[in-house]
């Protein structure tokens, strides 16, 4: 198995370890947030960690609301930032 | 597909592995289905199977392992329906999408829609309890949890200068975690006083092992120059789009806040944890009786073997009121140890009354923690109109007072439907025990019927629509 797992967020390169969740592998990159709130459009990242709060939510191959925390991070996964239209508008 | 069993186990850590070991050891035809990869739960999460194992989680492995077919470990899936009855049943669904997991879960395909069991042991665990504060929707703050599972997967740091905070003896492992990791824990913040542990001596006094595993963890502190402070809490996270820095305020013995006492600290990180809030949903969804822990958590009620008082659903470890894994473990057996009795099976009487003196033990010790880490009474204080409450659906605390004062919005209920505070993604598993608070007389904790509103979920996990529609009927194909 190779040491190192090559990801893309939104295009960009991205790399992982095996084993790694994709939420741990963007959090190394130095990318805290990857959704955007749909009534206050803020930034969201990482926050339980464990698959409770649904806050770490991206688009993983083409699949939306994926949590990042639980995701394994697998070689040549395309992972895409959820734009504000995506998550629907209440307003 | 079903497939039928004896006894189905919910949550394979320390409660639920021990559950499905003693019911497994015992003659009787398990299955233990968890939503991770891996056994162990999040308290024994590790980054690989070679990873050196702490010994309890490698003795019940290996006990496990030697079970062979007699126990089935269905791995990756969630529980998102129980169905309490003769038999139960339980209804999957994986817990990472099966189309972007195909390589990495070979049993994603051959795990079962359904099982049935004619005894259910709940063993779900639970997660870090949260209190609003400004700020605390600012990328950088995590819960207390997130921060530990992020380090004990793979070894991740999520920031450089944290600030570790809230109440309990949790929050020890977490800096003590980060500082080994090389993190530079700015401040520790402790909402209690360690001198509350006094109150309860005789409680404390019945774990020894206890004082030796904190004894550890105030040697990495203080190797390190950190120091707990103690009646200190996070006011206000700051920073525009990640966190830049904390506002620390003292608080009085009646746990107020004191006024003019803040601090600003410059961190990069918070790691944020008040206790624990037991995961509840399944057991609702049978209709258990739930009551309000010591902890001011709700948690499901239990007899001297771990039944509930629904027939054939038996519950063990943070469900039944958080106190750690050795109490987990001792009530997974004695679950287990039930479970196997009521089903006919030969059971060592001496070895049920040795495990029943376990749990009372941690028991006693528990109730001691958490009396000593309530809480604190001015939590509201520092609170501000714009401070969000329900991190899904961004409901602030503004809009939750003006339910209570304008709108007459008396209990957490009637909050959530004026509001939709606790009716996101998450569906108030984060915002409910404020929630609950909020909506409660200025002063009061939450009462247990606040607790029981916001704790009940019609479905335990998020499913699509095929899956609720093939799920209906019980039939899949």
């Amino acid at each position: 198995m190779t040491d190192r797992l090559d990801l893309t967020l939104d295009g960009a390169p991205l790399t992982a370890r095996p084993g790694q969740s994709v939420g741990a592998a963007l959090t190394e990159a130095g990318v805290r947030s990857w959704r955007t709130t749909r009534r206050g459009g803020r930034p969201r990242g990482l926050f339980c960690g464990i698959g409770v709060c649904f806050d770490c939510l991206l688009v993983v191959d083409g699949v939306p609301n994926q949590r990042a925390c639980l995701v394994p991070a697998r070689d040549g996964m395309r992972l895409e930032t959820t734009p504000r239209e995506l998550g629907g508008s209440d307003d | 597909m079903t497939e039928a069993f004896d006894v189905a186990v919910v949550g394979a850590g320390p409660a639920g592995m021990a559950a499905a070991v003693a019911a497994g050891e015992r003659g009787l035809r398990v299955v233990l289905v968890d939503a991770g990869r891996r056994t162990g739960g999040q308290y024994w999460r590790r980054p690989t199977d070679d990873a050196e194992p702490d010994a309890r989680f490698a003795d019940l492995h290996r006990r496990l392992a030697a079970l062979g077919d007699a126990v089935r470990h269905v791995a990756g899936q969630q529980v998102w329906f129980v169905e309490a009855g003769e038999p139960h049943a339980l209804h999957l669904s994986p817990t990472v999408d099966a189309a972007i997991d195909v390589d990495l879960a070979p049993d994603a395909d051959r795990a079962p829609a359904r099982v049935e069991a004619r005894a259910l042991v709940l063993c779900p665990g639970g997660y870090d309890r949260q209190l609003p504060v400004p700020g605390w929707t600012l990328p950088g703050v995590m819960a207390a949890g997130g921060v530990q599972a992020l380090l004990k997967a793979s070894g991740t740091l999520a920031g450089s200068r944290a600030v570790v905070a809230g109440t309990g003896p949790f929050l020890l492992p977490v800096a003590a975690g980060l500082l080994r990791a090389g993190a530079e824990v700015v401040a520790l913040c402790e909402a209690g006083s360690p001198s509350g542990w006094a109150r309860t001596p005789r409680g404390v006094a019945a774990v020894p092992g206890k004082a030796a595993e904190a004894a550890a963890y105030a040697a990495t502190l203080a190797r390190h120059r950190v120091r707990l402070r103690t009646r200190t809490v996070v006011t206000e996270v700051r920073g525009d789009d990640h966190v830049t820095s904390v506002r620390l305020g003292r608080l009085d013995r009646q746990g107020r806040l004191r006024p003019g006492d803040g601090v600003e600290v410059e961190a990069d990180l918070v790691a944020l944890g008040w206790g624990f809030t037991s995961s509840l949903e399944l057991l609702t969804a049978v209709g258990a009786a739930t009551r309000v822990d010591d902890d001011g958590s709700l948690v499901v009620v239990v007899d001297d073997g771990q039944r509930t008082d629904v027939p054939g659903v038996l519950a063990a470890g943070e469900a039944t009121g958080v106190g750690g894994a050795d109490l987990a473990v001792a009530e997974g057996e004695l679950a287990g140890l039930t479970a196997a009795r009521d089903a006919g099976c030969a059971v060592d009487e001496a070895r049920v009354r040795s495990v029943r003196r376990t749990v009372r033990r941690h028991r006693a010790f528990a109730a001691a923690m958490h009396r000593a880490h309530p809480v604190p009474a001015g939590w509201r204080e520092w609170l501000r109109p714009d401070t969000v409450v329900c991190r899904c659906e961004e409901v602030t605390a503004g809009e939750v007072r003006t339910a209570c004062d304008d709108l007459g919005a008396a209990d957490a209920r009637t909050v959530k439907l004026l509001t939709r505070c606790g009716m996101g993604w998450c569906q108030g598993r984060v915002c409910g025990y404020a929630t609950a608070a909020l909506a409660a007389p200025a002063g009061a904790t939450p009462s247990a019927d606040d607790l029981r509103s916001v704790a009940r979920r019609s479905l335990a996990a998020p499913v699509s629509l095929g899956e609720l529609a093939r799920g209906v009927d019980g039939e899949d194909d």
